[in-house]
């Protein structure tokens, strides 16, 4: 009976935690959106923020973006040949580019680029104390460290996904047509009668602003939790980006479900 | 140069970076500039059958884009399929006896509604109907045809 009520036990505690830790997440989200206003009025952090999350990602984000659009087109010519229908590679790539692939490549790879550094960072800054410093000098690290990080990550992430999905398709057009020779004139005119501008390319970028809210509540939460040592700091950097990628994997498909449907 | 300044300008740079992406995506990718500001005029017709023809899809004169269908709805009372499309004002000297039918562009491709203009001196307008109308064609009813006609010359 005693191990039965050990498991039963455990599994309350399992439960309570879960519950406390949630609860605890909900004040924080809802405290930063407290200090978003002040968080304007120091635009010069906020823009520190946006160049250490957003310019400094930027290579990584360039990179895949023309090698993902290559590599897209590259396949979909491999298989649209057989059937005689070549041209509308450029569809192809642009659609799976501005729907899920902009979006979703994009944020995994900020995630694992600018989120684990958030947590990392915020994660050292409460080990060592600093945030317990600013708190003394009456700073308050909300409005100080907080919300000019959440508004970046916010801001940034649409704009990497705007320049991911344009070299991606630029990437698209270097493989199909000045390599494999497919008419550049019906390349793009069955791109753009296919791709339309609010379904494909506004959702794409509603999709990438909730992919970075996500991104910025974890990473910004497990750096606050962070067990102030070295092994706590590094375990939440771990799933910080454990929890981002999956997280955005699953708002993906429902985002998908809601908008394509 | 003061480091604060730099990351101002670079920061600059990355936001136009991305207004170019969006603008490229809006104009050359997308078809942002299609028929958002151009005013139209809509015209609706009666099909027996409308096949897989979508919301969107094109009007075509002679194979070009004049217009696009808006809705698509079943007439309450005749039990037919009431396309609306909406015709780009620059061509509004359409003949009101033109005929409009469903076809497909190539083999697998999308169906689009075909317009045929006709001779009379009225014009289409904001609101007429177009009567003289063909569906689209069935390959399940083509084959049905195919085999009635075939098993009747036995």
């Amino acid at each position: 009976m005693s191990g039965f009520q050990r498991f039963l036990q455990n599994m309350g505690q399992g439960f309570l935690e879960k519950v406390a830790a949630f609860g605890r997440g909900s004040l924080f989200i809802w405290s930063i959106l407290a200090a978003i206003p002040s968080a304007l009025f120091r635009f010069d952090l906020l823009l520190k923020q946006i160049y250490v999350t957003g310019v400094l990602s930027l290579p990584i984000i360039l990179m895949a973006g023309l090698f993902v659009g290559m590599v897209l087109s590259l396949q979909g010519y491999n298989i649209l040949v057989e059937f005689n229908a070549e041209e509308a590679v450029g569809s192809m790539t642009a659609l799976s580019l501005l729907r899920e692939l902009g979006p979703v490549v994009g944020g995994l790879l900020f995630a694992g680029r600018a989120g684990s550094a958030l947590t990392a960072e915020i994660g050292l800054m409460r080990s060592t104390e600093q945030i317990s410093a600013l708190e003394m000098m009456a700073v308050d690290p909300l409005k100080f460290i907080y919300a000019p990080r959440f508004l970046a990550v916010i801001i940034v992430l649409p704009l990497l996904v705007l320049i991911f999905n344009a070299l991606g398709v630029f990437g698209g057009y270097l493989v199909s047509v000045s390599w494999l020779g497919v008419d550049s004139g019906a390349f793009w005119s069955q791109m753009s009668s296919q791709v339309d501008w609010q379904e494909d390319v506004l959702n794409g970028v509603i999709k990438s602003v909730a992919f970075g809210v996500l991104i910025a509540v974890i990473a910004l939460f497990q750096g606050v939790n962070a067990i102030p040592s070295s092994e706590g700091v590094s375990n939440a950097t771990t799933r910080t980006v454990v929890h981002a990628s999956l997280g955005i994997l699953g708002l993906d498909f429902i985002l998908t479900s809601i908008m394509f449907n | 140069m003061k480091k604060q300044t730099k990351i101002e300008i670079w920061v600059g740079a990355f936001v136009l970076m991305s207004l170019m992406a969006l603008a490229y995506l809006a104009f050359q990718v997308s078809n942002f500039s299609g028929w958002k500001d151009r005013p139209t005029y809509e015209v609706s017709a009666l099909f027996d059958n409308i096949g897989g023809l979508k919301e969107r899809a094109p009007l075509k004169l002679s194979g070009v884009v004049i217009g696009r269908i808006t809705a698509i709805e079943i007439d309450p009372i005749s039990f037919k399929a009431r396309v609306h499309m909406k015709i780009d004002q620059a061509f509004n000297q359409l003949p009101v006896d033109s005929s409009v039918s469903i076809l497909t562009s190539g083999l697998l491709g999308d169906q689009y509604v075909g317009l045929e203009p006709g001779g009379d001196e009225e014009v289409l307008q904001q609101g007429s109907e177009i009567e003289m109308t063909q569906s689209a064609m069935v390959l399940e009813e083509l084959i049905g045809q195919f085999l009635v006609k075939f098993s009747e010359s036995d």
